[in-house]
């Protein structure tokens, strides 16, 4: 019973004491750049490996969600009470508000997260990052720094692309299949259509690549072992990275759709 | 030069070095010897300042780096270069770019110049035809060869090799070993090396330190070390087959 109540007691006190490193290493990382030169080519390079690397996807799942929120909604909410572009409306509202941000950001936070989390962890397990320590580098600025700057300038353009392939896919979905006639999808598309919204969806991504890139890094910074703690960490970072996209959808939906 | 006095730290309960002292002097290649789990490797954290240890004091030059501030102890890492085990090149960079790095970071000279002291760093390491290559596309020893370069870009006043010869032939070590001992006596540098490799010991130790347990329990040359009377280090010594051998035949 002892045993028990110090175990309830501990978990707080670890996460506490977790979220007080994760704080110390963002001081570290924030930090003015040794060399401008070396960040803004690093800040290209991961420009191109998180952002460049990513479109593919985010368009890919887009365009495929874009379709399968278009046939759900025509199965389920069409009905003779409705007008018929409600099927476009709800299937864009859903796009924009949710899925194109947070959805997405959760499966980035599975390709991206990963990848990042593995990076470092590998260059932490092999000495690469002690050797940028030997060398008097702040290497958690100069490995972390530029990732999370180069996520958060390229997330607002997946965003959009996602929102342009999710709608691409419902309108193809009606224009190949039938199940709706295209000028009742592109009317419910295009009804009442609040920029807001979009902008709402832009600033939640800001937050939510903030959190991928920071939390992720901040796993493989801190690995200790071999490959098999590395892909724990990448595991971990994954879950860390979920809940806490989840947890600051709220919070955002909240303040920002009042 | 760098001394350390009087060094003792712990892990725990666990006692790691226990009151070492010794002197690393320019111009010398200086070997830490001793088993696995002797304290080799926390001395030359300790050294480095990778850990700081509870007792003692760590002298560059007489500057104790204890106590430095972090400003002074992050510029006076600019006056080190370590090779490590597995040389810790970075995979992101090609060869070349992996010796620009300090360069491109802490030098204030102009490109072309960055380039022609890489360059001349690659030279000096017989590595220059590999010098667009990607750090998985080389062999252990020149992966090495490679972090020596790196080692030696921004001209280092100190060296710290860990286990420089870990995983390779004895050719390759020695090329290894000999490349060290050259650009220690080349620039006049205090090298300090980390090793259990006998074949380092007989060949380049200018100077040895031998740990066990944690304490200091021989200093010498390699000239002495075969003649050496403790006990600890003549178990070590001799647990190597081909010395054990060389000193019989010696007595013949």
């Amino acid at each position: 019973m002892q045993h028990h109540s110090h175990k309830k007691e501990m978990i707080p006190v670890k996460s506490i004491s977790t979220f007080g490193k994760y704080l110390i290493l963002m001081y570290r990382v924030l930090a003015r750049p040794d060399s401008l030169k070396m960040f803004f080519r690093q800040f290209m390079r991961e420009i191109y490996q998180l952002g460049v690397n990513s479109i593919p996807i985010v368009l890919l799942i887009s365009f495929f969600i874009g379709a399968v929120i278009c046939i759900q909604m025509k199965l389920n909410i069409e009905s003779a009470w409705m007008p018929k572009f409600t099927v476009g409306y709800a299937t864009r509202e859903i796009l924009i508000l949710e899925f194109s941000s947070t959805m997405m950001c959760l499966i980035l936070s599975g390709k991206v997260g990963s990848n990042i989390t593995s990076e470092i962890g590998t260059m932490r397990v092999t000495q690469q990052i002690d050797a940028m320590e030997i060398m008097g580098v702040n290497s958690a600025n100069f490995l972390i720094f530029p990732k999370i700057a180069a996520l958060i300038t390229a997330i607002p353009t997946l965003v959009i692309f996602s929102m342009g392939a999710g709608i691409a896919g419902a309108y193809a979905i009606g224009l190949f299949t039938g199940i709706m006639i295209p000028a009742d999808l592109t009317t419910g598309l295009q009804y009442e259509f609040s920029q807001w919204y979009v902008w709402c969806s832009i600033i939640k991504s800001l937050f939510f690549a903030f959190i991928i890139s920071s939390v992720a890094s901040f796993y493989g910074y801190n690995v200790e072992g071999g490959s098999v703690e590395v892909g724990k960490a990448s595991t971990d970072s994954v879950v860390s990275c979920s809940v806490l996209i989840l947890f600051a959808d709220i919070i955002l939906t909240q303040l920002l759709m009042q | 030069m760098i001394e350390i006095k009087n060094i003792s730290k712990s892990f725990g309960e666990q006692l790691v070095l226990n009151n070492v002292s010794t002197t690393f002097e320019n111009g010398k290649t200086n070997l830490i010897i001793g088993q696995s789990g002797a304290g080799k490797t926390v001395l030359l954290k300790c050294i480095v300042g990778l850990l700081t240890p509870e007792r003692g004091e760590v002298l560059y030059d007489k500057r104790n780096i204890l106590k430095f501030s972090k400003k002074e102890r992050l510029m006076l890492r600019r006056e080190m270069g370590m090779l490590f085990q597995n040389a810790a090149l970075f995979d992101s960079m090609s060869v070349l770019e992996n010796v620009m790095f300090p360069l491109e970071i802490f030098s204030d000279k102009s490109y072309s110049e960055k380039l022609k002291r890489a360059r001349f760093c690659l030279e000096r390491v017989n590595m220059l035809d590999a010098q667009d290559k990607s750090p998985e596309e080389l062999s252990g020893g020149m992966q090495k060869r490679a972090a020596i370069a790196r080692a030696i870009a921004l001209e280092p006043k100190y060296l710290f090799c860990d286990e420089p010869n870990s995983g390779l032939d004895p050719q390759t070590s020695l090329i290894i070993d000999e490349l060290i001992h050259g650009i220690t006596k080349e620039y006049n540098i205090t090298t300090i090396v980390n090793t259990h490799d006998m074949n380092s010991v007989m060949g380049i130790g200018d100077h040895i330190t031998f740990l066990a347990g944690g304490r200091l329990e021989w200093q010498g040359d390699k000239d002495g070390i075969l003649d050496a009377d403790n006990q600890l280090l003549n178990n070590f010594l001799y647990s190597s087959d081909l010395l054990r051998k060389v000193k019989e035949r010696s007595k013949q």
